[in-house]
């Protein structure tokens, strides 16, 4: 049974028509030396049990930085969260009290991070590690908590895992610490995962191996997961649904058969077109021209009209809402009629 | 100047083992690393040959030796006819013009205390034949124009600059000495997907415009075919298959290559549940202590006895087109990433 000696903690069991977690308008803030960095521009979006929702976009958009909000792992200040509210079984975590935030993190939300050579700490053993969630936050021995490492490092498919528990983790591959990084993660049981880019560091081969593992898992517990990448061909393969992020908003939020069939904001079809096609070759690639926006100076009106083949005057003054296409599809376009039926602007 | 079609590089038995030594005062040689372990392939003038490879199996070595960067412990480079590998002093200086190369992180690539025009024009101080002191300027501002940056921006910083235009800075840096090959190791990685496309389009732009030919080392295996004639797939410092781009991705006859491209995810989601994937198991083995015969053999779900015996060599084999290097070399369909 988990603890719950709190009773601002989220409750447990049936959600009915409440998603697992929810983002709700959103927005982080930084405070710099050059000024205020908007990194999140009211984000939403929402997951269910057992859902694999992929967020995607272009480095510096805010995937991380709305992950961090999620798991309250964010240093505040710099950071500072002005607006918006984000829903864990219908409780505003931005509410709660930072000890009942602490026993929300790592036990009932997790996160696995990009890096994990640097997640991972170089003068423990691995074992010591991962059996630290056990003592912690389950109050077992010494004992117990290694025997849990074990079972656990097995069930990530660590080879000769009682071997190797007492090992440290520059003895193990970049792929063998991203498994470690992941037993850790799912320790607890949580309910939510959410992998931050935890593939891209690696190598395709590998790369499938732990695709496979994070699916099977999920599989076996019902989880949430939050997948951040940047790889429409991961996304592809494993996304029920996908939010892509432009300038710190969300400018499309769709099931994944749609948005592969046809996208309907600008940024992602240019994405999808500027993936290398065999019967393309000798040809151009697709490119969206110019340039990431800067967050210091944000274009007015849109923030991809620099770059939009489908601009009109008006997106140059007048910011578009997330418009809704139908009850589980939204595009942050003004002219995402015009997207969906592929005429260009 | 040779024409287009025509042999300007040849690689031959090329080794390069890095010394594992033990001991602070009195250094023992333990064993060795066998970073690239018997390369062999040729590169004809405007050509572009792609290389692919796990993390570990010795591109970017391989890249150094080429580049002289790196001496070899044995074999061959020869580049128009000469041996690099063996070349000094001012020969070695006048084959290093021939050959240049972009580096995969444009963020760390450039030295942030100098000017674009001067990272630029840092080839001309080695080589002050190509372009006497006055006339810098004048061809460095070429250079920028050439891939597609601001002429006037010559003395600004490598800060100022996104990583898309650092890594055309660095192509234009490639570029100030007019060689006839340019090793690109891994020149889009570090870049966002919206500005990938952007620096292949320029790469085959100025290979159309210059007869360049390029060896292209990179692990996006869809980039890689776009831009390449021909693919090189290395494993623990050796070729294991070798061919024209649509023999190694429709055809592989090589097990690695098959699994290689079949844990490639294909950015399509219809028929996801259907795909076939060959996982491999395992991780490569180290390049200290490389198996005996194949080395592909520990993760192999062919192998066989013969393959633990005997090194296979790379060839054509019966039923393929092109060169493996497997005992049992079939050619094998494999769905995946266009
Ligand atoms: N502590 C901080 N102080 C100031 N700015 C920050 C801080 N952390 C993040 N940012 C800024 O917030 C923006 C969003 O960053 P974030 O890490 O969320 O991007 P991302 O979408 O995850 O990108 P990537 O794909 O590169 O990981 C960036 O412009 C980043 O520079
Ligand atoms: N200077 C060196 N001294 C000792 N070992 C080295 C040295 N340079 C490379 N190695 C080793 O040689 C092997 C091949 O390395 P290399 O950098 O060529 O691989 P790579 O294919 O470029 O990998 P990646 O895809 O990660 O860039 C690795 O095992 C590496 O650790
Ligand atoms: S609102 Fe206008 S500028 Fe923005 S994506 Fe749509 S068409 Fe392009
Ligand atoms: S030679 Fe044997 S072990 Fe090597 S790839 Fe072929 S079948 Fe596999
Ligand atoms: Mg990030
Ligand atoms: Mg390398």
């Amino acid at each position: 049974m988990r603890k719950t000696s709190l009773d601002t903690l989220p409750a447990e069991g049936g959600l009915g028509d409440e998603p697992l977690l929810a983002v709700d308008n959103l927005h982080v803030e930084f405070a710099t030396r050059a000024g205020v960095v908007r990194a999140v521009n009211g984000v939403s979006y929402s997951l269910r049990p057992g859902e694999t929702l992929a967020v995607l976009g272009e480095s510096g958009s805010g995937k991380s930085v709305t992950a961090q909000a999620i798991m309250g792992i964010l240093d505040v200040p710099p950071a500072r969260i002005p607006k918006g509210e984000i829903r864990f079984r219908g409780t505003d975590l931005l509410k709660l009290s930072d000890e009942a935030r602490t026993q929300v993190r790592g036990q009932r939300i997790a996160m696995i991070f990009q890096d994990a050579l640097s997640a991972l700490n170089p003068v423990f053993t691995v074992g010591w590690q991962i059996s630290e969630m056990f003592r912690i936050h389950r109050g077992m021995s010494r004992r117990d908590a290694t025997a849990k490492a074990v079972e656990l490092m097995d069930r990530v498919r660590i080879p000769a895992a009682k071997q190797r528990v007492n090992d440290y983790p520059h003895q193990f591959s970049g792929g063998m610490r991203q498994r470690i990084m992941i037993a850790m993660s799912i320790a607890l049981d949580p309910e939510v995962l959410i992998a931050d880019e935890p593939t891209t560091a690696l190598d395709v081969t590998v790369q499938a191996q732990i695709m496979e593992l994070l699916a099977e898992l999920q599989r076996e517990s019902n989880m949430g997961m939050i997948l951040i990448t940047h790889d429409l061909g991961v996304v592809a393969d494993v996304a029920d649904k996908i939010s892509v992020m432009y300038g710190g908003r969300i400018v499309e939020n769709a099931p994944v058969h749609d948005i592969y069939q046809s996208p309907a904001h600008p940024y992602t079809k240019g994405l999808l077109e500027s993936i290398p096609r065999v019967d393309l070759k000798g040809q151009d690639l697709y490119a969206i021209k110019g340039l990431p926006p800067n967050l210091l100076d944000m274009p007015t009106g849109c923030a991809f009209h620099p770059r939009c083949p489908y601009r009109q005057d008006n997106c140059v003054t007048d910011s578009p809402p997330l418009y809704e296409i139908n009850a589980r599809r939204g595009s942050a376009c003004h002219y995402w009629r015009e997207v969906l039926d592929g005429d260009q602007g | 100047m040779a024409t287009k079609g025509e042999r300007i590089l040849e690689v031959r038995d090329l080794v390069k083992h890095f010394p594992l030594t033990q001991g602070i005062l009195f250094k023992k040689q333990i064993g060795a690393i066998k970073a690239v372990d018997g390369v062999s392939f040729d590169l004809d003038r405007g050509e572009t040959l792609g290389i692919v490879g796990e993390s570990g199996c010795g591109k970017s070595t391989l890249a150094k030796l080429l580049m002289a960067l790196e001496r070899p412990t044995s074999g061959s480079v020869v580049i128009n006819g000469r041996d690099m590998a063996r070349a000094k002093g001012a020969e070695l200086k006048r084959m290093r013009r021939n050959i240049q190369m972009v580096m995969q992180d444009p963020y760390t690539s450039l030295n942030p205390r100098m000017t674009v025009g001067d990272i630029i024009g840092e080839p001309y101080d080695i080589h002050t034949e190509v372009a006497p002191k006055g006339d810098r300027g004048r061809k460095v501002q070429e250079l920028l124009e050439v891939v597609g940056l601001n002429p006037d921006h010559i003395n600004r910083y490598p800060h100022q600059f996104s990583g898309g235009q650092r890594q055309r800075i660095g192509i234009a840096r490639g570029l100030a000495l007019q060689p006839e090959i340019i090793v690109c190791d891994e020149p889009v990685s570090a870049l966002d997907v919206s500005i990938q496309a952007q620096v292949i389009n320029l790469l085959e732009r100025l290979q159309n415009e210059f007869g360049l030919a390029y060896i292209f080392i990179a692990h996006d295996l869809s980039v890689v075919r776009h831009i390449s004639d021909r693919v090189a797939v290395m494993y623990l410092g050796k070729i294991v298959e070798l061919g024209r781009d649509v023999e190694i991705y429709d055809k592989p006859a090589h097990p690695y290559t098959q699994a290689l491209l079949s844990a490639v995810p294909v950015p399509d989601p219809e028929g996801r549940e259907q795909r076939e994937r060959i996982i491999l198991q395992g991780d490569p083995p180290s390049p200290a202590n490389p198996p005996s015969g194949c080395r592909f053999r520990t993760r192999c779900w062919k192998a066989q006895e013969i393959c633990a015996e005997q090194e296979p060599l790379l060839e054509i084999r019966p039923g393929t087109r092109h060169e493996s290097a497997c005992h049992f070399a079939e050619t094998h369909d494999v769905v995946h990433a266009g």
